[in-house]
């Protein structure tokens, strides 16, 4: 056990280090920053200066080591474009990310199990069918079009929610939130909804295959002979067997949400960490885009670490002995 | 089975076949997917203007309502977008270049996945391992966040979004075809096979690939229909295909402004083109999952 622990860190870290030199490789191709930070009509001293200031005119290497010693010391830059650390810039952003990547995975979860749990547990009904057939046009719909529906519908004819913003906020801790206001609440809604529609239908799926499955077992033959009332075998035993692969996505999927939320922000203007990548792509704000990437695979990696640490927990075939 | 397969007079494409016409919804998808590559290969010939023709744009009669006759007597049946281009005519050209992309990304994918998932299984030992694991961390990265991540590195361009998307996706095959050749690999006939000898590269085209293909042509259609979403929707946030080659989400994207004022069919009815297509292919890909599932045979 120890020695698997050990293993997954060093891994993770390997895997951290490797992430950082492609980043910083990927990100440093795009293009020549001092071409956008030095207007065309710059004296060349004042053009020598920024690129000394930079370090843009040291071999890559070094700009790399210098780099990585900076992402160390927690010094990630200074964005070209807000004139401002990028740490700071991040920490502002962060929160309206997670507040709206949590709204819609819990959203997700508490629709989209019930719902494929009933489809599998009657696969042949009604009803059944047309919840799958709505997973499969919930999965098929790219989010960014449904994005522009919602708009269309909910903001331009019919007029009653905003199209975009965070609306009014209310600080907790001394971060502001939207959840605690009604304005706010008004502004979350169809954003979160856009981004948990592909989530509803994939936790759906999960579930109605799941259940599918499960229905069929032995376990359950036996549990109905023993004449446990159905209600209670779905909620003891189905429910019970199904939720292991549905808390391994469950926790995967909070991650790739926060992904796919640079999608639904920069059609929501919503002002978190994908319209800041987004914007910082167009406008070739180096800093910021390494500064969010590095976070985002040091999250993942902090993700899988977990998910792997608690298999290892659960399976006593990895708490025991050979991995 | 049933009982044409077991008595042997039916072969067993033709038996799956007859599986998939029982179910009507994948028949129908199925007869989408082949109509909508039709209308794509032979778009010349179907559209009533060429959208890349600027002489023929007039740009008078741009961003018309569905219905609308233009000024030289042309029906716009799903209206004109903000150049004055028939969105007809642009949706099946965008169709053509989507599905092209998918295609395109889903074959190289493809092609990767099988044979380095395949030659993992077969060498086994350290190098199995080592490209498993590498496969293992690709697929904890969200495939949105890697394509997103390549084509703005790459910059605008074909060759450069197709790279993206098959970055972000042949994991997926690797990982397919490498736990399909894992368990051919044990059975006995492979042992033989190995033992007479044979060559390697023998044994894993003429006996693993072919039993690794069913699931690999499962994972396939899934990967195509939302490499064609990725593609769509990287053009939307602008770092996919160049103006000059406006796939459905370029054409959404475009829409996208004159949303607010009302004018939606420009960017609505490119996304309805764009879903159609996603959903049939996946239609066809879970019945051929289902059909292919022995945990749900009878």
């Amino acid at each position: 056990m120890a020695s698997f622990i050990i293993h997954r860190f060093a891994q993770a870290l390997v895997v951290l280090l490797v992430m950082s030199v492609l980043v910083f490789a990927g990100v440093y191709v795009i293009g020549n920053p001092v071409d956008v930070l030095i207007s065309p009509d710059a004296t060349q001293a004042i053009r020598q200066q920024v690129i000394e200031q930079y370090g843009f005119d040291l071999p890559i290497w070094r700009q790399y080591l210098q780099f990585l010693q900076r992402l160390l010391t927690g010094d990630l830059g200074q964005s070209f474009v807000f004139n401002m650390p990028v740490g700071t810039l991040v920490a502002q952003k962060l929160p309206a990310t997670l507040e709206l990547t949590l709204v819609a995975v819990l959203f997700a979860s508490a629709v989209g199990i019930p719902l494929g749990v009933y489809a599998g547990y009657r696969p042949d009904g009604k009803v059944s069918r047309a919840i799958m057939a709505a997973s499969i046009l919930g999965f098929s719909v790219p989010t960014f079009w449904i994005g522009l529906l919602l708009i269309m519908v909910f903001a331009v004819q019919l007029g009653i929610l905003p199209a975009g913003g965070r609306g009014a906020t209310r600080d907790l801790f001394g971060v502001p939130f939207s959840f605690l206001t009604l304005d706010g609440w008004s502004h979350l809604l169809l954003p979160a909804l856009n981004l948990s529609l592909f989530k509803m239908a994939m936790m759906c799926r999960l579930a109605a295959s799941g259940t599918r499955e499960v229905m069929l077992t032995d376990t359950i033959k036996f549990a109905r002979a023993a004449g446990i009332p159905e209600r209670t075998i779905l909620r003891r035993h189905v429910l019970k067997l199904i939720s292991i692969p549905l808390v391994t996505v469950f926790g995967l999927e909070l991650g790739s949400t926060l992904a796919f939320a640079l999608v639904t922000e920069t059609i929501f203007s919503w002002p978190g960490l994908g319209k800041l990548i987004v914007d910082s792509i167009t406008s070739l704000d180096r800093p910021v885009m390494v500064a969010y990437l590095m976070l985002v695979s040091a999250l993942f990696v902090v993700i899988n670490l977990c998910v792997d640490l608690a298999y290892a927990a659960l399976d006593p075939r990895l708490r025991h002995g050979k991995y | 089975m049933s009982t044409a397969a077991a008595t042997g007079s039916v072969s067993p494409l033709a038996q799956f076949w007859r599986d998939f016409r029982r179910n009507r919804v994948a028949l129908v998808a199925l007869a989408v997917v082949v109509l909508i590559v039709f209308v794509a290969v032979f778009a010349a010939f179907i559209v009533p203007q060429d959208p890349y023709d600027l002489k023929s744009l007039v740009l008078r009669d741009a961003r018309r309502p569905p219905g609308y006759v233009g000024r030289d007597g042309m029906l716009h049946l799903l209206g004109t977008d903000s150049q004055g281009r028939d969105l007809l005519s642009a949706i099946v050209y965008g169709l053509r270049i989507s599905l092209q992309m998918g295609l395109m990304a889903g074959a190289i994918a493809f092609a990767i996945g099988a044979v380095v998932g395949c030659s993992a299984a077969y060498i086994g030992g350290r190098l199995e391992a080592l490209i498993m694991r590498i496969v293992d961390i690709q697929l904890s990265f969200p495939a949105i966040l890697l394509a997103f991540v390549v084509a703005a590195v790459l910059g605008q361009g074909k060759e450069q979004l197709i790279l993206a998307l098959v970055f972000a996706q042949y994991a997926y095959f690797v990982r397919t075809a490498h736990g399909a050749a894992a368990a051919e690999r044990q059975k006995d006939y492979v042992q033989a096979a190995l033992s007479v000898p044979m060559g390697g590269w023998f044994v894993i085209t003429r006996h693993i690939l072919p039993n690794a293909l069913p699931p690999l042509i499962v994972v396939a259609t899934v990967q195509v229909a939302s490499a064609i979403s990725l593609e769509a929707t990287l053009s939307f946030l602008g770092v996919g295909l160049p103006a000059t080659e406006p796939s459905l989400g370029m054409l959404i994207a475009n829409g996208f402004q004159y949303l607010m004022s009302g004018r939606y069919w420009i960017a609505i009815y490119p996304g309805v083109a764009l879903i159609i297509l996603i959903m049939a292919i996946n239609l066809v890909g879970d019945q051929i999952r289902d059909q292919l599932n022995p945990r749900l045979r009878k």
